[in-house]
């Protein structure tokens, strides 16, 4: 409807001398000013969670991966144990010491290794965020290269193809994700060149990118599917132009805003599936922390000392929010009309 | 008078799509209305009917429908006039029915909206009118959906809900470019025999110098957002009186006559001149000095918009 | 239609094939993987491991375990838990299916309300206050770990406001309908919310932006133009047309809760449904359970597609003269 009032561009300079489609995309982007907001959030948190090392020495003095049951701490000039004997119930065991928003002594307090909470977090966002950004990566490539052979090619490639995708997603999610990485997780993952150890950070990314694959493959492969019909590929193999090198030129530059605009959203959607997983103990494995790792350890303590789960939560769902908000942005930017769900 | 549209001017912000437009319409005329993309003409009439959506849209000037101003009307009441006094039907016949009901109960929705009917009686009347404008067995046709008509099929069906409640005047906005030239003059058939049947006045929007020539007995040209030569189909077609008329005029071949090299086109690109003075400055090769200045619109039957004297108004 | 139908079925069977065919191999074939060291434990001396070997037949041949397994679940229907010895598998999934939907549905229905009514609002009203407003709310529910929510929820019902505000609230577990309907739908209220907030976000986003695709097609300028009411026009041509990607949508999540996608909500809330069982499976490496119940996840997620699909060509026309 628009087309037919000729509104595009309505009240802006009129763009002379063409500008391409991804800088039109990115000018809209920077007007776009709730996604702008949250993309300022994710670059403060991103920052605060490069700097874990920094905060752990200088401003808190402490290493957040090394226990410190015994020891002290100054709180309101006060020297105090970091583990309290516990006041509630039958007053057996030990408490640790609750926020003393305190920047330099155990901001968010100590869990119940007496380590500095505020610190295991940025650590733990370190390795929640490259999680989520890593598979997401992981997951777009994948998805894309197969999505693409699976449309173009059509015939037995595509169902061969369609079979896999629907049979990983017919597995529960979730499901999928944990059989895997109880599997894998007793002694890691050795299949020809690729060798991966039970504790390294590379199992969760793998086994998330893997799951998800078939989510984004699929609207991917409608995509490339509903532009073989279109005269430009025919064109372009009418000239002689190789598969490799149509796909390569014509069809990856048309499914690409696509794929940007799954990256932030996979990139929540991992986070949050590491942390469900961590939650479980079937993600990040200790001494390794991420926030669902901290989740679940503040688990013990949820009733005495519930800040401990409330912060990595809070973490984790404002990076989401963040995430989501941003590629929301993204996909308003580069298609008001984009359709992200898969064929049936 | 049936329909008398006086100044209209709509306004996205700090684009003028509408600038100071006047024509009018009597009753069971048809009006041609030619220009290219982006000259007004779809704004202009949806904008009359306040079928603009678009917010921080402006709309002003005086039309005046029967007697009464259209545009200081409440949404309400020109509820009342949109599709049972008034009807438009749009370009593309392939997206203008909702999908999912039959043709026949969104022809019915139309009639129900406006007059106290049942609903056995609307579909009695729905399948007159299909086998008014032509579509073969109409009494199956009727509980068909929209996807199981032909491009042609399809707008004959939007051409029947539209003269479902007989209204005084249709607006059609280019009705035929999406069709084939057989069924473009099939189509163009209906509505002639269909305006005399009924009675109803035709405002036909069109790019198409070959179908104003064909059905409208006044012809209005617009460029820029604005009217610049507007009066009777002979006159307008055999004595044309604005640079842009002629260079639209000369832009179609020619059947007879000796072979040219060359189609004439009009040289430079759509889009009206900024700054003020006549719209079509820019591509204009009588272009001189008064043209830093908007012409009006003079003339008595036939009007026209250009600061060229009559003596030079010769091909 | 019958060979379609016909077709569809044999397609869901392999489908149903395939995965038992990949959990199996997941758990016995990984390469480099030794199936009696996970059942016996990380820390297992050769004895164990053996006895281990003998007595789950581990020692055979690949597709003979896998026959075994199959015959056990579907023909001779006794299927032993590897861990509780002697508990049948089948029995123990069919009690815990109650509890399951109990908490789906409950939790489908408030989801679906709230998911519509503020779709629809925020697609409606664009541009007004209430469309970011809607949206915003919309976000929270999607990136909240929903796990997480509801340990916050327990928080706060259990122990924080347990004595004033949320003292009416029951302790975690599941009450039978049968033994009392109010008790039933206590224990119940907090984990429907927790749950139904996730997915009303998403269905008030997708709703949202199909609305706001569908009030600018042509069809609804057509509807404009014969005069009808904005009302009449956004619910039904608008909506009705919005509607079809969202109820296929919500068959297949429907599908997937139900198999125990909502494991997680099961064990924050200690309701013992399959996503629980499943859950405690897993960590027990329990392999026949969990045979049974991925097996059961996966027939409700294949058996939900194959209805969507047939519920697809109802709702929309369009679909029905090309299958």
């Amino acid at each position: 409807m628009a087309a037919d009032l000729a509104l595009d561009g309505v009240g802006t300079t009129p763009s002379r001398a063409g500008t391409g489609p991804w800088r039109q995309a990115g000018a809209r982007l920077l007007r776009n000013r709730s996604a702008m907001v949250a993309a300022g959030a994710l670059v403060l948190i991103a920052l605060a969670c490069l700097l874990a090392p920094l905060y752990a020495s200088a401003v808190a003095h402490t290493d957040p991966f090394v226990s410190n049951v015994s020891g002290t701490t100054i709180v309101n000039g006060q020297e105090v144990q970091v583990l309290q004997q516990s006041t509630e119930g039958l007053g057996l065991g030990v408490t640790p010491i609750g926020p003393t928003w305190d920047p330099g002594h155990y901001l968010l307090g100590a869990d119940n290794q007496g380590r500095d909470v505020m610190a295991r977090l940025l650590y733990g966002g370190r390795n929640s965020l490259l999680i989520g950004l890593s598979a997401a990566l992981l997951c777009c490539a994948l998805a894309t290269v197969l999505g693409v052979v699976a449309g173009y090619f059509g015939g037995w490639i595509d169902s061969i193809l369609s079979r896999c995708f629907d049979v990983i997603w017919a597995f529960p999610v979730y499901l999928l994700a944990i059989c895997l990485s109880v599997v894998l997780l007793t002694s890691g993952l050795h299949v020809g060149p690729i060798h991966l150890d039970a504790g390294s950070l590379a199992m969760p990314v793998v086994i998330i990118a893997l799951i998800y694959v078939p989510y984004v493959a699929r609207p991917l492969r409608g995509q490339v599917m509903a532009l073989r019909g279109k005269d430009f590929l025919h064109a372009a193999v009418g000239i002689g132009a190789g598969d490799a090198r149509v796909m390569w030129r014509e069809v990856l530059p048309n499914v690409l805003p696509t794929v940007v605009v799954f990256l932030p959203l996979m990139t929540a959607l991992n986070m949050l599936t590491e942390s469900a997983l961590s939650f479980l103990s079937v993600g990040v494995q200790s001494p390794d922390a991420s926030w669902g790792t901290i989740i679940n350890d503040g688990l013990a303590l949820l009733y005495s000392r519930p800040m401990i789960t409330i912060s990595a939560g809070l973490f984790v769902a404002l990076t989401a929010v963040a995430l989501n908000v941003f590629g929301d942005g993204v996909r308003d930017a580069l298609d008001p009309n984009a359709r992200l769900r898969g064929g049936a | 008078m049936l329909l008398d549209v006086q100044d209209l001017r709509v306004r996205f912000g700090s684009f003028t799509a509408v600038d100071g437009l006047s024509f009018s319409v009597r009753q069971g005329e048809v009006l041609g209305i030619v220009g290219e993309s982006g000259s007004g003409k779809s704004v202009s009439m949806m904008g009359l009917l306040g079928l603009i959506r678009t917010p921080g849209a402006e709309i002003s000037g005086k039309v005046t429908f029967r007697g009464r101003d259209l545009l200081a009307l409440k949404d309400r009441e020109m509820r009342a006039i949109r599709g049972k006094e008034i009807a438009m039907i749009f370009q593309d016949p392939m997206t203008a029915l909702t999908p999912v009901y039959t043709v026949g109960w969104q022809i019915a929705e139309q009639i129900r909206a406006h007059e106290k009917v049942s609903r056995s009686e609307a579909r009695k009347r729905a399948i007159g009118l299909l086998e008014e404008v032509g579509i073969p067995a109409p009494g199956k046709r009727v509980d068909a959906y929209p996807h199981e008509f032909s491009g042609g099929m399809r707008q004959r069906a939007v051409i029947a809900m539209a003269l479902s409640c007989s209204p005084a005047l249709l607006i059609a906005d280019e009705p035929t470019t999406a069709l084939d030239v057989t069924t473009q003059a099939q189509i163009l058939d209906l509505m002639r025999r269909l305006r005399d049947d009924h009675g109803s006045a035709i405002v036909m929007i069109t790019h198409d110098m070959g179908v104003v020539s064909e059905t409208a007995d006044q012809v209005l040209v617009m460029y820029g957002g604005r009217a610049v030569e507007r009066g009777p189909r002979q006159a307008v077609f055999h004595h044309p009186r604005h640079p842009y008329t002629w260079g639209l005029l000369d832009s179609v071949p020619r059947v007879g006559g000796p072979r040219v090299r060359r189609l004439a086109t009009i040289p430079g690109t759509p889009g009206a001149s900024t700054g003020g003075g006549c719209p079509f400055a820019d591509r204009c090769a009588h272009r001189h000095a008064a043209c830093d200045e908007a012409p009006p619109l003079v003339g008595t039957d036939h009007l026209d918009a250009c600061w060229l004297p009559a003596e030079e108004r010769t091909r | 239609m019958l060979g379609y139908i016909t077709k569809r079925f044999g397609a869901a069977i392999l489908v149903l094939f395939a995965i038992s065919v990949l959990v199996f191999l997941i758990f016995f074939a990984t390469p480099g993987v030794d199936p009696a060291a996970r059942i016996a434990g990380k820390n297992a001396d050769p004895a164990t491991l053996a006895q281990v070997r003998a007595s789950f037949g581990l020692d055979e041949p690949l597709p003979i375990q896998y026959a075994m397994m199959m015959k056990h679940l579907f023909i001779t229907h006794d299927l032993t838990s590897f861990v509780n010895r002697g508990v049948m598998v089948i029995p123990q999934i069919i009690d815990a299916i109650p509890i399951t939907l109990s908490l789906v549905v409950g939790a489908a229905v408030i989801w679906m309300v709230l998911g519509v009514v503020m779709g629809t609002l925020a697609g409606a009203m664009r541009g007004t206050l209430v469309d970011p407003l809607v949206m915003l709310l919309g976000v929270f529910g999607v990136s909240l770990p929903v796990y997480w929510l509801g340990e916050v929820v327990n928080l706060i019902t259990q122990k924080e406001l347990h004595d004033s505000v949320f003292s009416w609230v029951p302790p975690l577990g599941y009450v039978p309908f049968s033994q009392s309907p109010g008790q039933w739908a206590l224990h119940l209220l907090f984990p429907w919310l927790t749950l139904a907030l996730l997915y009303a976000g998403i269905y008030a986003r997708l709703l949202r932006g199909e609305l706001i695709n569908a009030l600018n097609e042509d069809y609804v300028r057509t509807a404009r133009a014969k005069g009808l009411s904005e009302r009449r026009i956004l619910i039904k041509h608008a909506l009705r047309c919005s509607l079809i990607p969202i109820v296929s949508l919500f068959g297949l999540d429907f599908g997937a809760l139900v198999g125990g996608a909502a494991l997680l909500t099961e064990v924050v809330f200690g309701l013992p449904g399959v996503g629980k069982l499943t859950y405690q499976a897993l960590q027990n490496l329990d392999l026949p359970v969990i045979m049974g119940t991925v097996l059961y996840a996966a027939f409700f997620v294949v058996l939900a597609n194959a209805v969507v699909d047939v519920l697809y060509a109802r709702l929309d026309p369009r679909v029905r003269h090309a299958a």
